[in-house]
């Protein structure tokens, strides 16, 4: 099994890729450009989803009632992520969470953040599921999902 | 269910880094092997169906064309099933679908991957668009570490109980990979080494973690009328079960999980089975982390939510426990992730026809099969037994 001298070769794929994000999230990002998150509200079930859709995916009808939510919330689940990938879009270590904003029915999912990430040991002191937590903006927006830094414990 | 299907073949390649070979001549191998054991040849056969991860794995896309002639299936119904980390349960499902309408008697099922080859979590990240969830994600680990906080949190479960058991689950199934020829990763681990190993994402330690495989592994699909005519052991298929969940990680419970409680429901409802930890004899549980491999034990029934920890340290799960989980070693051990569901079905088919070899559980007659892929959207199961 163990590999002998045969040889390999190197290779590499590079696509460029151009993607829609059509009316309903060109909205939702123009949103975090101006510090504001929105959702829509589906008119069947009633729930407030986060990010904004243009449909309900348990319903199947347009949620096309826009409403701004809280950019305070609840921390659902974390994960402190300490190791490194090709291509990886967030420089490690970065804790990936889940976070219930007040008044919505979805977890948004988003990075944790404002305090000093390299020691698990003190990040294990602060951190914890259950937790008041507040999205903390960028200066530099450009409707994108980094446009909200990360979201810090209240 | 349609007509009787049953499993009269599996064979698997030597899992590993395998860099000896090139990827055809790596599924040929497991081709090879099932020919062999079943004495069957590539004329026999009435359709083939493969299927991988996200093609960026390897980087070649349409694998099954690439693969045509290591599966023989030129002139043949081709088909290729793609569902992620469950893609092994869907080929073997596709399979069981293709025999079971009638319109085959024998079909060749074919999963393969050679992870060493590409970057797993690299690919495993383009499953997320980016948008919004793939600046998050941070490969499987990531997810499932999420997850495993969650179900923590939500029965209050002591952390160092839940990491005991963990450990546990990553000392007993390193053990038993010993005894499994075909297994990747052969090493004996301590609860302490497991405890104590790095963090990859807490957590979620290196020991408690699959690892990368290059395999390959195919298994032949027969209608009763074939197994009479080939007077093989056979391993029926009692049930299947699949389901998929909302695409954002976000939007539905991981710890009361649908897609695997309901998956098992359905192929239990099929299967006859009511009391699946008394029932079953054997169970190949999808477990690439150990801590998800607990609340599989919870959502598939082999105990109430939140007692697995407890059980698995009472040993209810292990080789001579009341209900044996990955006997193999299971994906823990070994996962080339496109062949990793097939091999789940390849070793419960092999258990229940008493082929298991070192780590056969004795007179098993019913196994479970599973498998589960996505950002935790989708969950298989096939029941295999051997009596129709």
């Amino acid at each position: 099994m163990e590999a002998k001298e045969y040889k390999t070769i190197k290779t590499e794929i590079r696509l460029p890729y151009e993607l829609a994000y059509g009316a309903t999230w060109t909205r939702f990002f123009e949103g975090l450009k101006n510090k504001t998150i929105y959702g829509t509200k589906c008119t069947k079930c009633g729930r407030i989803l986060v990010p904004a859709r243009s449909f309900c995916p348990r319903c199947f009808v347009d949620a096309d009632q826009w409403v701004e939510v809280s950019q305070v919330g609840t921390l659902i689940a974390w994960c402190y992520t300490n190791y490194k990938y090709f291509g990886m879009p967030t420089e490690p270590p970065f804790i990936g969470s889940l976070i219930r904003l007040n008044g919505t029915d979805v977890n948004f999912l988003h990075l944790m953040g404002g305090f000093d990430l390299n020691n698990f040991d003190e990040v294990k002191k602060i951190i914890k599921s259950g937790m008041k937590v507040e999205a903390v903006w960028s200066d530099d927006r450009k409707g994108h999902i980094m446009d909200i830094k990360y979201f810090r414990p209240l | 269910m349609g007509r009787p299907v049953a499993i009269i073949g599996v064979g698997q390649t030597k899992h590993g880094r395998r860099m000896d070979v090139s990827y055809p001549e790596l599924v040929r191998e497991a081709v090879v092997a099932v020919f062999n054991e079943t004495g069957l040849t590539p004329n026999d056969i009435d359709g083939v169906v493969s299927g991988t991860m996200p093609s960026m794995m390897e980087g070649i896309a349409l694998t099954h064309f690439y693969f045509a002639d290591a599966m023989q299936a030129a002139g043949k119904p081709i088909m290729k099933t793609e569902t992620c980390g469950s893609t092994g349960v869907s080929i073997a499902h596709t399979a069981y679908y293709w025999v079971a309408s009638g319109m085959a008697d024998l079909v060749l099922a074919v999963g393969h991957e050679k992870m060493n080859e590409g970057n797993s979590q690299a690919t495993m990240t383009t499953v997320a668009e980016p948008f919004y969830q793939r600046y998050f994600i941070s490969g499987a680990p990531g997810v499932f570490s999420m997850q495993s906080q969650m179900w923590m949190d939500r029965y209050n479960i002591p952390e160092e109980k839940i990491r005991d058991a963990a450990a546990f689950i990553s000392v007993t199934h390193h053990d038993d990979a010993f005894d499994n020829p075909y297994a990747h990763i052969k090493m004996k681990v301590t609860m302490d080494e497991v405890k104590n190993a790095r963090i990859i994402t807490y957590p979620v330690r290196l020991l408690d973690v699959c690892p990368n495989s290059d395999g390959a592994c195919a298994v032949i699909f027969a209608s009763k009328d074939m197994v009479k005519k080939l007077g093989r052991k056979p391993a029926w298929v009692k049930g299947v079960g699949y389901r998929g969940e909302e695409y954002f990680f976000g939007d539905s419970d991981k710890v009361v999980w649908e897609s695997a409680i309901q998956a098992a429901k359905q192929a239990y409802d099929q299967a006859g089975i009511k009391n699946p930890r008394k029932e079953l004899d054997v169970a190949e549980v999808y477990n690439p982390f150990t801590f998800q491999e607990m609340l599989f034990y919870e959502c598939f029934g082999f105990c109430e939510p939140g007692e697995s920890p407890d059980m698995v340290l009472k040993g209810t799960f292990t080789r001579k426990g009341e209900l044996p989980c990955d006997p193999s070693g299971g994906t823990l051990c070994t996962n080339p992730i496109g062949a990793t569901g097939l091999i789940r079905v390849a070793e419960a088919a092999l258990q229940v026809t008493g082929k298991a070899g070192d780590h056969q559980i004795p007179k098993a007659k019913l196994a479970l099969s599973h498998a589960m892929g996505g950002v935790d959207q989708f969950n298989g199961i096939m029941i295999l037994g051997s009596k129709l």
